[in-house]
């Protein structure tokens, strides 16, 4: 047993190079409203329309808006500056999520399959999101929030590249 | 073999004698039922026909079906062609044939015949990438799983079996999780039955009677030592069922697993898809220091099929020794043994207690809401299942905290985790490849991370959790040497890639 590693204090994962688009924010903020909205818009109509249970549905609706604005106003900021992604000629390397931080890193040598995705309201802010798929049934890195002209090139510079290597990459 | 071959021609009678069965099931107790509101003979009448149409039926489906069906092996690849109406013709290329297994159920072995299951271990559903013949004779399995898997064309030598089965290893089926589901399921089948016939309310009454001016929680002891020795004796069942005639050998190039009593089954798993092994001690298993040994490989597909958590085991719950030893020779080192484990820190004690009596003070805060609320008896059931809870919790997650290890072998990760099912993995480095690390904010507060290294095999992801941050970078770093490390601050010091290493 070699134990020839020095006690490398406070080893930490730096963030990847490049942060998403900063559109992602507008998209994610929409994408929080609608979630709190809708429910919010239903249950203030219910209770304009059944008068005997007012309290019962404008309470649980005060209840959505007092979590969900100040979610839909801070959260898209703080998922900003975690959303970070990398990609080097060896690995793909992100970083998500804020109360569970996620890094992902994916060699680019496992790589089988990279997909591109454009949902109607990343159409509307001009986003995409490429996935990144190895053998693995769980080891699939998204990047989300990207401009759509930069996640065609990554896209096809990975595919490139996938292409090139050899193997089943099992 | 060349040719378009035919499955074997008996299959037919096999399916009506299978249909026979089903009518004979099927029909007793509805002619039961019906004889007793009219008469025996009106119930033969009705039931008579419907059974021979039932068993014509089935054979002329079965005829057509064997008709219809005709594979052959061609250079190169397996090909398949079925289909009654619409004919599907799917060709395997051979050199992606991963797993052959073959099983003959008591039917099928009565006439010399077995199913032969051939897998090229794709990820997608289990039925679309398998070529399965039903039924061939058994002599012609054999021969297509020796020429399927006959790529090593011989340099590794057959060392012949690795394990058998030891009878005595039946000691250990009673306290598997198996037993008290049995055995719940026994009483849940008893009253099923009771139903079918109508006599459900009197088989409670009956047992009611029993127990007349005996206390409740006699009563209830009773029954749950009652479910207890029926599943014991059913879970002993199962396991000759499962485990007879059980062994472990290995091929030129292929692990394979026979057993079985009444349904045998034989599993081959090519070497070159093996990632690694998994020792998994459920928790009855491990107070009578026993162990079970899993294959982590990848193309064994985990689909419906009822037995196939089974699929990828290698070795059944057996003595610690034996399931260490088994490992290391399927391995061809010993990485349990060899490679010592980091524990992880206090915090990750400290994490596991405080999710463990948050649970139990859910449990009674909800319990004892219901006792104000609805019933004052759940006010007391708060505090006796606090009173119980707390230190079986308290003892779970210290155990789960001191099962908690990591370390890194010359060629494996091995990562231990887990109390009520701890399970030990032993990851071919070379097999990673790519690496998830998670944090929550607790975890960052606490210096803690989760590793997970992902991998084609198996369950596709096997977790390090809680390490101290330090420790698992570290451990990422050196068992894929080049990968984190760009990604890494400050950036590392060469590490050795011979010889074990283990993270300060």
């Amino acid at each position: 047993m070699t134990t020839t590693t020095t006690r490398r204090g406070d080893l930490r994962l730096r963030p990847p190079r490049n942060p998403v688009d900063p559109r992602a924010v507008g998209w994610w903020r929409t994408t929080l409203a609608l979630l709190f909205g809708v429910p919010f818009a239903a249950l203030v109509a219910l209770g304009l329309l059944i008068p005997p249970a007012r309290a019962w549905f404008l309470l649980p609706a005060a209840l959505v808006a007092v979590v969900g604005v100040p979610l839909v106003l801070a959260l898209p900021r703080w998922w900003y500056r975690v959303h970070r992604w990398e990609v080097t000629d060896a690995a793909v390397y992100t970083r998500s999520g804020y109360f569970w931080q996620e890094w992902r890193v994916a060699p680019m040598s496992r790589i089988q399959t990279v997909d591109t995705q454009r949902g109607p309201l990343e159409q509307r802010f001009g986003l995409a999101t490429v996935t990144v798929t190895t053998a693995s049934a769980k080891g699939a890195v998204k990047i989300e929030g990207l401009d759509h002209r930069v996640a065609t090139e990554l896209a096809e510079r990975l595919t490139a590249t996938t292409r090139a290597t050899p193997g089943d990459a099992t | 073999m060349t040719g378009w071959a035919a499955l074997d021609r008996r299959t037919v009678v096999v399916a009506a004698l299978l249909m026979a069965g089903v009518s004979i099931s099927a029909g007793v107790p509805t002619g039961i039922g019906i004889a007793q509101a009219t008469s025996i003979g009106t119930a033969l009448l009705w039931l008579l026909p419907a059974a021979a149409l039932l068993v014509a039926g089935g054979s002329a489906v079965e005829y057509v079906r064997w008709r219809r069906t005709r594979y052959r092996l061609a250079p190169g690849r397996v090909e398949l062609r079925t289909g009654v109406l619409v004919s599907r013709h799917r060709s395997v290329q051979r050199d992606r044939i991963r797993t052959v297994d073959i099983t003959a159920d008591p039917l099928l072995r009565a006439f010399g015949l077995v199913t032969v299951r051939i897998g090229t271990g794709e990820q997608s559903g289990a039925g679309e990438a398998s070529v399965v013949l039903r039924p061939v004779r058994a002599a012609v399995g054999e021969s297509l799983r020796r020429e399927l898997l006959a790529r090593a064309d011989g340099r590794v030598a057959a060392d012949g079996a690795l394990a058998t089965l030891d009878p005595r290893w039946i000691r250990y089926a009673p306290v598997s999780f198996l037993a008290p589901l049995l055995g719940v399921s026994a009483f849940g089948g008893v009253l099923q039955v009771a139903k079918w016939f109508g006599l459900q309310s009197e088989v409670i009454d009956r047992v009611l009677g029993l127990f007349r001016g005996v206390p409740l929680a006699v009563t209830l002891a009773v029954l749950v030592a009652v479910a207890l020795a029926v599943g014991a004796v059913a879970a002993l069942g199962l396991w000759v069922e499962m485990w007879w005639n059980y062994r472990l050998d290995r091929e030129p190039g292929t692990l394979r697993v026979r057993r079985g009593l009444f349904t045998t089954r034989s599993t081959s798993i090519e070497e070159s898809r093996l990632r690694g092994v998994e020792l998994v001690e459920p928790l009855g298993a491990r107070l009578a220091g026993a162990a079970r040994v899993d294959a982590v490989a990848t193309g064994i597909t985990t689909g419906k099929d009822g037995d196939k958590p089974d699929h990828r085991t290698l070795l059944p719950v057996a003595p610690r020794a034996t399931a260490r030893r088994v490992a290391a020779a399927v391995l061809g080192e010993p990485p349990f043994d060899a490679v010592p484990l980091t524990r992880h820190p206090a915090a990750a004690r400290s994490k596991r207690l405080r999710w463990a009596l948050g649970g139990v003070a859910t449990v009674a805060a909800v319990l004892a809401l219901g006792g104000v609320l609805v019933a004052e008896v759940l006010l007391h059931a708060a505090w006796v299942s606090a009173v119980v809870l707390v230190p079986i919790a308290a003892a779970l997650a210290v155990d789960a905290h001191r099962g908690l290890g990591h370390g890194l072998g010359e060629r494996y990760l091995v990562a231990r985790r887990g109390s009520v099912r701890r399970a030990t993995v032993a990851l071919q480095r070379a097999g990673i490849i790519g690496w998830t690390v998670r944090q929550s904010i607790f975890q960052r507060r606490a210096g803690l991370a989760t590793l997970v290294a992902t991998t084609a095999a198996g369950a596709g992801a096997y977790a390090v959790p809680d390490a101290s941050c330090d420790d698992a970078l570290a451990l990422a770093a050196a068992a894929v040497p080049g990968l984190l490390d760009p990604f890494l601050e400050p950036p590392p010091a060469p590490v050795p890639t011979n010889g074990a290493f283990v993270a300060t």
